[in-house]
């Protein structure tokens, strides 16, 4: 039987592109439909009423919603390239920090973008206490997965896509390198990984859509 | 496989705890229960998870882990012998952790908001816990395939997720009135609650809701007196 494959997703959601660098590292063919969370299609109404959010991965008809349950699935699924570790102790720490990352390191770093003044001066100590963590887990690895590319890096692999464009919006510091070498290194080396770079959102684009984003929080403390 | 290496730092209360302990008891494997008050950071929990700093910790010989669904996740792929918790097919899995993610990150967390709201947020919460609890529902419906359970035949990992709620949930609805588990609108819902009183692997570790109140109203008194 063909596989048929799509995926619902932006052109610039750290999410979406999780998925998108995990379909690559399987080698998996499939359609994009671009969505525009102003005018969301009845597809991806239909296939996540809960949430009606993307990326929605669909195989074959069924829908797998929220982007880490996606990856989990690509991975149980495509045996080729495993993306989680094999060993449950060592999975469970991927899918431990991976949460992490979503619940406190994101926004962490997001108050510190739309803040302003003191506010943000406040709000940088708990980020870097966080990210803290992250750089601990990289000692003696070259990616979060240990020598390729995995689930974990995928997963904070909106802070190799973004924290440039986020600093140079606020003109501030906020993975510096001298404090966590490790992490910027990381950063690096998943941003120049041939997969990873193919599938880069536009620069130029991010920074103007982030700029965008931070007016509204800009204007209420004017 | 040893078992004798296998502790559960948290306390009887807990809805978390309690999907870890389910857990084992399915897998019939032996475990010390340290019991830890979650409002007091001991020493222990804050060594044991210095991130969260929340129970449960499940100690498997010099391992740590921690979140109850990943502890539950890990429990399942260690002790391969004994039944299944999660589904074997993928799209199985990922409906079962969509939906324990759900309860986790916006059903179960109303409770909390219902404690704290008043006047007329209290209606709008109680509202989002009634639409919580019908998405529950198509959701048992699609999970269960026309069995007991949403794991099937036995209880899996969305029961398991769901049952530690249900003390919590029933002294809830006790102390509001609310009436959450209404068989004429969640009929499946309120079957699948009664035959988890029944179950082997789940009924010892749900909290009789009584018991649930009063150690609420201890706490409210205690936290009142503190900030007095």
């Amino acid at each position: 039987m063909a596989e048929e494959l799509k995926l619902f997703r932006t052109w610039s959601s750290p999410y979406s592109l999780r998925v998108v660098h995990a379909l690559k590292i399987k080698g998996l063919e499939y359609e994009t439909i671009l969505e525009d969370l102003q005018n969301k299609s009845a597809a991806v109404l239909e296939y996540n009423p809960t949430y009606k959010k993307v990326p929605v991965l669909v195989h074959n008809g069924k829908p797998i919603c929220e982007s880490l349950l996606i990856l989990e699935y690509i991975d149980e699924t495509w045996k080729q390239r495993p993306l989680l570790p094999q060993d449950p102790y060592q999975k469970a720490m991927a899918r431990f920090w991976a949460k992490f990352g979503d619940d406190k390191v994101l926004p962490s770093i997001w108050t510190v973008f739309i803040s302003q003044g003191k506010e943000q001066e406040e709000a940088i100590a708990p980020a870097a206490g966080n990210l803290k963590f992250l750089e601990e887990q990289l000692k003696g690895k070259k990616f979060f997965g240990g020598e390729t590319i995995g689930y974990l890096d995928l997963a904070f692999g909106w802070m190799a896509n973004l924290i440039s464009i986020l600093e140079e919006i606020v003109d501030l510091k906020l993975v510096d390198p001298e404090i966590f070498p490790l992490l910027s290194t990381w950063m690096n080396t998943f941003s120049d990984d041939p997969v990873i770079k193919e599938c880069w959102p536009p620069r130029d684009k991010m920074v103007e859509k982030f700029k965008a984003m931070r007016e509204p929080y800009l204007q209420r403390t004017a | 496989m040893a078992t004798s290496n296998v502790k559960v730092l948290g306390a009887w209360p807990s809805p978390f705890v309690n999907r870890v302990r389910m857990a084992l008891k399915v897998k019939s494997v032996e475990y010390e229960l340290i019991e830890t008050n979650p409002h007091e950071k001991s020493e222990l929990l804050i060594k044991s998870n210095p991130v969260h700093k929340k129970v449960p910790v499940l100690f498997h010989g010099d391992k740590k882990i921690c979140e109850s669904p990943i502890i539950v996740q890990y429990i399942d792929e260690v002790w391969t012998d004994g039944p299944s918790i999660l589904p074997s097919d993928p799209y199985d899995r990922a409906v079962a952790r969509f939906w324990a993610a759900y309860i986790d990150e916006k059903w179960f967390p109303l409770f909390q908001q219902l404690r704290d709201a008043q006047g007329a947020e209290r209606g709008a919460v109680l509202e989002k816990i009634s639409e919580g609890l019908l998405l529950l529902e198509g959701a048992f419906v699609d999970c269960s395939k026309g069995k007991a359970f949403f794991g099937g035949d036995n209880v899996g990992y969305l029961d398991i997720a769901l049952a530690g709620c249900v003390g919590w949930v029933r002294a809830s609805d006790i102390l509001i009135g609310a009436k959450f588990l209404d068989e004429t609108k969640i009929p499946r819902l309120v079957g699948w609650v009664e035959r988890l009183y029944s179950d082997s692997s789940v009924k010892d570790l749900m909290p009789d809701p009584q018991v649930l109140i009063e150690l609420y109203k201890k706490f409210q008194a205690v936290s009142n007196a503190a900030s007095e």
